[in-house]
């Protein structure tokens, strides 16, 4: 890279001019106002079945409540990958089972969002506005704690959306970024400048296209350059650019690593990924949940890989909307459920734990009668980490980023120091 | 040319192709309740699409060839046939007299989404809504719930083909049981909407009415088509909504969708639908207000319900609230240019070798919506913070560069400026691509002009 100057946006936004310039650029000085710390919040679209990922096998109630879907023990053939004698992962995980050792994956099980009900849409509405009412407010917890961090970036966007869309959670007032690969011509120049001055009575399109300007100069810096230093990409138009439209999983996170990488770039990052909602033919340690688990494991062993000495000040949040049915339903899969299972992992993590208090899987113990009971608040944890990760108050974290007042309080003890 | 014409072509249509405008502009009203009141039927473009069984068909038959080599051109050409399915479906937007219609047929098919992202019925999606959705646009929407419920496409997507009750004949003989898929979304998606005032009882009640209602397999007659079985059938009453159904097989779903059919919350759910769709993501409530009256009055005629929408003022302001979708974009710049052709990209992308064939689907996947992909029964969102992310925007920059470098040789971009928005186009983008350099940049400075990213 450093040889290498391609005429890409970063270069062209200096035409934009004054203020709109300044807010893009991303400035050696912030590096001061900004810490190192990284947080990847990777949401899993659907309602993931958390008693499938991380199974509490030695459960007396486990084999017998999930029947078809009960996944062997450490010992049999295809079982569980143990962690504390008492849980034991999805082996579709592997790759991310040495992690716990390593003290770098923490799991929180019969977790729940505030939500009680099991309407997807809302549900991720509410996991992603921190509140405890779908649809209450427009912004999303995530955003609302970048505005708490800020400080003085000078307009530097903290946050970055991989895909084309931003999601609720990263939506509000501060200013974030978005990027996905794309194929198509690179407007430039002249002609941006021309679009840009026709948005001027047009502030969504303007402000939109302004942060996504940005993001292709960020993406253009950090996705230039593979580990060896050469260039990943087809010239076009005497630009690099990368290369594929729909990345792999793998591929989304090493180039989501990459942009977190970089000193200068954003230190949050929200990605989706989907096919949880597994109503049929869900599989044990085969079948549909397992190849949605096996695409999350690779998009964490590239991000690991991408992020580089970086990655010991990263956490890796894993969220979903809800858990599923505790039992099969009538056609080999689950329905929507409540409690689920969160991953945190990362360098910054202290892990090598499962965090629960255990409901238990009992007939009376069950949600309803059907659902893993939820006896911990997603949004504790998510606070915990905006707390001890990144030093926000409990006062603005209890106000501002979930206004629910104190209750519940932010999980301790979940970084390590 | 009126600026109401411009409205109507924009808003209300597809977009303007050459000559719309003028034709709309002594009546646009009229333009486009003409449109309501005359079906034209299946679209040319999409004559020679499959049926839905004969699709469901070929699906099963590829599922059950257990020789990789022998499966693998089966799969392919289930593929290629989608493919062509949705170019055909784009090019008949593109295409289309009646653009209302048009738009009201991807508008119900969104409300009704089923998803290639179920392998099952990928190479079902568009001979479903030829089936189940096009008939019904302007008839009851009691009539499509029914097309749309017992459509084996519906029924597969959903599960529900293989929902069994518990205490029926096959769910005790071969220990199956419910899926509640089909029974959930139903009430939160398709009618009551999620504040309708259901319960997770009802959710769980409409799946055992729904219980039987499947699709007849490899083995059965008619493969691929609608089947009630009844050893499936959940016995005994059930209670939805309050309301018992004594044990009647069929008759209790049939009963239970003309009910929903005709609930307040239904007519609400399906009056904020619409207006959000045509008028503003906030959409104002005495519109909403006006069109539940008109469900309610007309007992769920939809040809009726959009014609109040016609009739409203905020229908017609001229401020354009709605940012387009990107196939409302990539459609209307279609029918601007009065052309199918759009650009191709050629950077060795294998995996998307459709499009190539394609450049209008390309197009779509570039955008971030290929036909019948939504990520979820939900459906596309149909608000702009959904769609016009910085890098969606960019990408639509990008687009429209692309157009106008492919296109722009060949077309006088005023021209096509003063066809497609009329009235519409304000001075500063008249000006921006009178005086672009090139006729390419002020082609792509018109696409990516707010007044026609808007509509």
């Amino acid at each position: 890279m450093t040889a290498f100057l391609p005429f890409n946006r970063r270069h062209l936004l200096a035409g934009l001019g004054g203020a709109a310039a300044l807010s893009l650029l991303p400035q050696v000085s912030f590096a001061r106002t900004v810490g190192e710390q990284r947080f990847i919040l990777i949401v899993l679209r659907g309602g993931m079945d958390g008693l499938a990922a991380v199974a509490p096998y030695a459960d007396r109630d486990y084999a017998a409540l999930r029947g078809r879907l009960a996944l062997p023990d450490p010992n049999a053939q295809g079982g569980v990958l143990d962690l504390d004698g008492f849980f034991g992962l999805n082996p579709a995980l592997a790759d991310i089972h040495p992690w716990y050792k390593e003290g770098q994956l923490l799991v929180a099980h019969a977790v729940a969002t505030p939500y009680r009900d099991r309407s997807h849409f809302d549900a991720q509405d509410l996991l992603e506005n921190g509140t405890v009412t779908p649809h209450g407010v427009a912004s999303g917890w995530l955003n609302r704690a970048l505005a708490q961090l800020g400080g003085d970036t000078g307009g530097r966007r903290l946050g970055l959306a991989v895909g084309q869309g931003v999601p609720l959670v990263l939506r509000g007032a501060a200013p974030v970024a978005s990027w996905s690969p794309s194929p198509l011509k690179e407007a430039d120049g002249d002609f941006l400048d021309r679009v840009v001055a026709l948005y001027a009575d047009d502030p969504m399109l303007a402000n939109a296209l302004k942060a996504g300007l940005g993001s292709a100069s960020m993406a253009d810096h950090a996705l230039n350059t593979d580990a060896d230093g050469a260039m990943d990409g087809a010239m076009m138009d005497g630009a690099p650019r990368p290369k594929a439209v729909r990345l792999d999983p793998a591929q989304l996170g090493t180039a989501t690593g990459r942009l977190l990488a970089d000193t200068n770039g954003p230190r949050v990052a929200v990605m989706d990924l989907q096919g949880w909602d597994t109503h049929a033919q869900q599989g044990t340690t085969a079948g549909r949940l397992a190849g949605a688990l096996g695409n999350l494991s690779k998009v964490l062993v590239a991000l690991r890989a991408s992020l580089g000495p970086a990655w010991r000040q990263t956490v890796v949040a894993v969220v979903t909307e809800f858990g599923r049915t505790a039992r099969p339903n009538g056609t080999g899969g689950t329905d929507h459920g409540t409690a689920t299972a969160a991953l945190l992992a990362g360098g910054a993590v202290q892990g090598g734990r499962v965090l629960a208090d255990w409901p238990g899987l009992a007939n009376d113990r069950l949600y309803q009668g059907r659902d893993l009971a939820p006896t911990q608040d997603l949004r504790a944890v998510m606070k915990g980490i905006l707390r001890d990760h990144f030093g926000l108050d409990t006062g603005a974290l209890d106000k501002a980023v979930f206004p629910g007042g104190d209750t519940p309080a932010a999980t301790r003890d979940l970084i390590r120091t | 040319m009126t600026l109401q014409a411009a409205i109507a072509t924009n808003r209300f249509g597809l977009g303007a192709r050459p000559g719309d405008i003028t034709a709309a502009q002594s009546d646009p009203r009229g333009w486009l309740e003409a449109q309501l009141a005359r079906d034209p039927g299946l679209p040319p473009d999409l004559h020679g699409v499959e049926d839905s069984a004969t699709r469901l068909a070929a699906t099963y038959a590829a599922r059950k060839e257990k020789d990789e080599e022998a499966r693998k051109p089966l799969r392919e050409a289930l593929r290629a046939a989608y493919r062509d399915d949705a170019a055909r479906r784009t090019r008949a937007a593109i295409a289309t007299d009646a653009p209302l219609r048009e738009r009201l047929v991807h508008f119900w098919s969104n409300h009704f989404t089923v998803s290639t992202s179920r392998p099952i019925v990928a190479a079902a999606v568009v001979p479903y809504e030829n089936e189940a959705i096009r008939p019904h646009v302007t008839g009851r929407f009691a009539d499509m719930l029914l097309a749309v419920t017992r459509h084996p496409v519906m029924l597969a997507y959903l599960d529900n083909a293989v929902s069994a009750g518990p205490d029926s004949v096959a769910g005790i003989r071969r220990q199956r049981g419910l899926n509640e898929n089909l029974g959930r979304e139903l009430l939160e998606l398709h009618t009551l909407g999620v504040d309708g005032g259901y319960s997770q009882t009802d959710v769980r009640e409409l799946a055992r009415v729904l219980t039987g209602w499947s699709v007849a397999a490899e083995r059965d007659r008619d493969t691929g088509t609608f089947l009630f079985r009844a050893n499936l059938h959940e016995p005994g009453d059930k209670i939805l909504l309050g309301q018992r159904y004594s044990e009647d097989g069929m008759g209790e779903g049939l009963l239970a969708l003309q009910r929903l059919a005709r609930h307040p919350a239904t007519a609400r759910h399906v009056a904020t639908k619409l207006a959000r769709h045509f008028i503003a993501d906030d959409p104002p409530p005495a519109v909403v207000a006006a069109l539940e009256k008109s469900y309610h009055d007309s007992d769920g005629h939809l040809g009726e319900v959009t014609r109040t929408l016609l009739h409203q003022d905020a229908a017609w302001a001229p401020e354009a609230r709605k940012v387009k979708t990107p196939t409302e974009l990539v459609v209307s710049t279609g029918r601007a240019l009065g052309t199918d052709i759009h650009p191709a990209v050629d950077d060795g992308d294998t995996d998307m070798k459709a499009a190539r064939a394609e450049p209008a689907l390309r197009s779509l996947a570039l955008l971030g919506q290929m036909p019948f992909a939504a990520p979820s029964p939900a459906g596309w969102p149909d608000q702009a913070a959904d769609w016009v992310g910085p890098e969606a925007m960019v990408q639509r920059v990008d687009w429209a560069l692309t157009v106008g470098e492919k296109l722009g040789d060949r077309i006088d971009p005023r021209r096509i400026a003063e066809q497609a928005l009329g009235p519409f186009a304000g001075d500063a983008t008249r000006q921006a691509v009178a005086r672009a350099p090139s006729a390419a940049e002020g082609l792509a400075l018109l696409i990516s002009a707010p007044e026609f990213q808007r509509r």
